[in-house]
């Protein structure tokens, strides 16, 4: 049994958790595109956008982001239940490739990645968001957004596995993941906050993700001349590949001391 | 026939500092159902999950089906199957699909896990309940799709951690018929358990744990003769009689009594249990001792334990 057949055939399991209990989706799905009608109608109306354009244009993209940046709860938690279940012992104790638990989930998350991204066009489309520049860069966006997500993966099966209680992670998750993406550009332009506050969600690694995808939709908003702004899509490359290096190696170490 | 099992000295310290096995030998043979019996935290699981690779241990030596754990735990996990306290399986998938699942991960064709998946279910009676999922499963029906599972490949060696725990006399009689099943089909089982009854209902030989080691090993009726015999235990009225009681008892049973001066009570090992109580009271009544109480107790596990435990050298 090669890495790739274990790491295919646990993607599915955790694709079938998807199809047997298909609540936790809805509420993944749900809640982005609450956000979009409530922060696109009830607040939009009072936003600006420096530079001038729509809010609702500047608003999809941002929700994007915060979309793949919720999937942290959905990965920690899975890999929580997993681990409070014998089903890893199982696993543990069966001749095949150790890995397979980790990059299986993580597939799985590509997938489920590309159902949310799937989601919220449908739901942006309607409400007056477009993408101007072409094909080859909504594709080139949709990349940056799944690499985002692969790194964020990587956060959740660290935190599943240290939390080892699916209950902790949602305790630990929700609390910071509402923070995290308001203190960035996902729901208003950091020029517009006061200017400390202002620089920190210039700088927040989702920040990056952000303007760099409203670049490639040709979607306004793109930002103040700041240098995190003005390198934006490198940034957006850098920043996951950054987490993946440092909490990737965190969260094998974590499963292969399950045996100390 | 060799040694399936082989334990040597077997050392295990988690990190919070607690010695979970303590010198821990551990010999069985193919074949058979060994028991480990023990109470809670004497190291039975732990002993269970070093020798299935899924802890590792600091000193000592094991090997399993032929291979050595530390060295090559690959090539033992291929020759082993697992079936835990907590049911090991995927509660949001179905019976099925649970099957298929560990067919395919333990490098089963698409084809060859469905048809494998299939022959369990009918074999374990979960055919009906085939597409639910395994968190509607009653406890029984969760351990037998556990055990299921373990036998996806036909296993040299099957642990069976406390199979039992809290399953219902009927489903435990399900699983006590599987095991003897599958050691009648050649495997070799170590079994963990509470239950003195289990044990000797399955168990061919029986290594008594206790504090990280082995305290005792035999048959289950050697274990059994030597964990103590029935107690017979008079109480009388009048303290100025013990002595008198302490020779009708020796009369008849032909063992000293203990006596406990304090409680007015006599305590001696009987082989005959109903025999020994009406010719002590008989004896007693003749001799016109006035009996409070009597009886014939069976030792406890605890007991038991506690008498395994004094006869081993601090």
């Amino acid at each position: 049994m090669t890495a790739v057949t274990a790491g295919r055939v646990m993607a599915g399991r955790y694709l079938r958790h998807v199809v047997r209990a298909p609540e936790e989706i809805v509420i993944y799905f749900s809640l982005p595109i609450m956000f979009v009608l409530v922060f696109g109608y009830v607040f939009g109306s009072g936003m600006a956008v420096p530079g001038g354009g729509h809010y609702r244009e500047f608003l999809v993209p941002g929700v994007f982001v915060m979309t793949m940046f919720y999937g942290i709860g959905a990965t920690g938690t899975g890999i929580a239940v997993d681990m409070n279940r014998g089903v890893v012992d199982r696993f543990r104790s069966m001749p095949m490739p150790r890995s397979a638990l980790i990059t299986g989930r993580m597939a799985a998350d590509q997938v489920r990645a590309l159902l949310e991204i799937t989601a919220l066009v449908l739901c942006g489309l309607p409400v007056g968001w477009r993408w101007h520049l072409g094909v080859p860069r909504l594709l080139a966006a949709i990349g940056l957004l799944l690499l985002l997500r692969l790194a964020l993966s990587c956060v959740g099966v660290a935190l599943g596995m240290l939390a080892k209680n699916p209950d902790m992670v949602a305790t630990i998750v929700f609390p910071l993941a509402f923070p995290l993406t308001a203190i960035s550009n996902v729901f208003v332009a950091p020029e517009l906050m006061p200017g400390w506050l202002g620089v920190v969600s210039e700088w927040n690694p989702i920040s990056a993700t952000t303007t760099a995808i409203r670049e490639l939709f040709g979607n306004p908003g793109i930002g103040s001349d700041s240098w995190p702004a003005a390198h934006a899509l490198p940034l957006a490359v850098v920043w996951p590949v950054l987490l993946i290096v440092v909490v990737g190696p965190m969260a094998v170490r974590r499963y292969r001391n399950l045996s100390r | 026939m060799t040694s399936t099992i082989v334990a040597e000295g077997l050392r295990k310290r988690f990190r919070g500092g607690a010695v979970a096995l303590d010198d821990f030998d551990l010999t069985v043979p193919a074949g058979i159902v060994h028991g480990l019996l023990g109470p809670n935290g004497a190291g039975k699981t732990t002993a269970v999950r070093v020798l299935s690779t899924l802890l590792s241990f600091d000193a000592g030596r094991a090997e399993v089906a032929g291979a050595d754990v530390a060295g090559d735990p690959r090539t033992v996990r291929e020759r082993i199957a697992l079936t835990g306290q907590d049911a090991a399986v995927d509660d949001l998938l179905s019976g099925r699909q649970n099957l298929v699942l560990f067919g395919r991960l333990q490098g089963l064709s698409p084809a060859a896990a469905r048809a494998r998946a299939g022959e369990l279910l009918e074999r374990f009676d979960l055919a009906g309940a085939a597409s639910r999922s395994a968190k509607d499963y009653s406890g029984g029906m969760r351990r037998r799709l556990d055990l299921a599972a373990s036998l996806i490949r036909r296993p040299a060696v099957l642990f069976l951690d406390e199979p039992t725990t809290g399953l219902d006399p009927r489903s435990r009689n399900e699983v006590w018929r599987a095991v003897r099943d599958l050691v009648s089909e050649g495997t070799t089982v170590l079994l963990t358990t509470q239950y003195l009854e289990e044990a000797d209902q399955l168990a061919a030989r029986i290594s008594v744990v206790d504090a990280g080691r082995v305290v005792a090993e035999g048959t289950p009726d050697e274990l059994k003769s030597a964990l103590g015999a029935d107690r017979l235990e008079v109480v009388i009225r009048e303290a100025d009689r013990l002595d008198d009681a302490a020779a009708v008892i020796k009369e008849v049973t032909g063992t000293v009594p203990d006596i406990d001066p304090d409680q007015r009570r006599l305590r001696v090992p009987v082989a005959d249990r109903v025999g020994a109580l009406t010719a002590v009271l008989h004896g007693l009544q003749d001799g016109a001792i006035t009996v409070a109480d009597i009886g014939v107790h069976r030792p406890t596990l605890d007991e038991a334990f506690l008498t395994l435990t004094e006869k081993v050298p601090a």
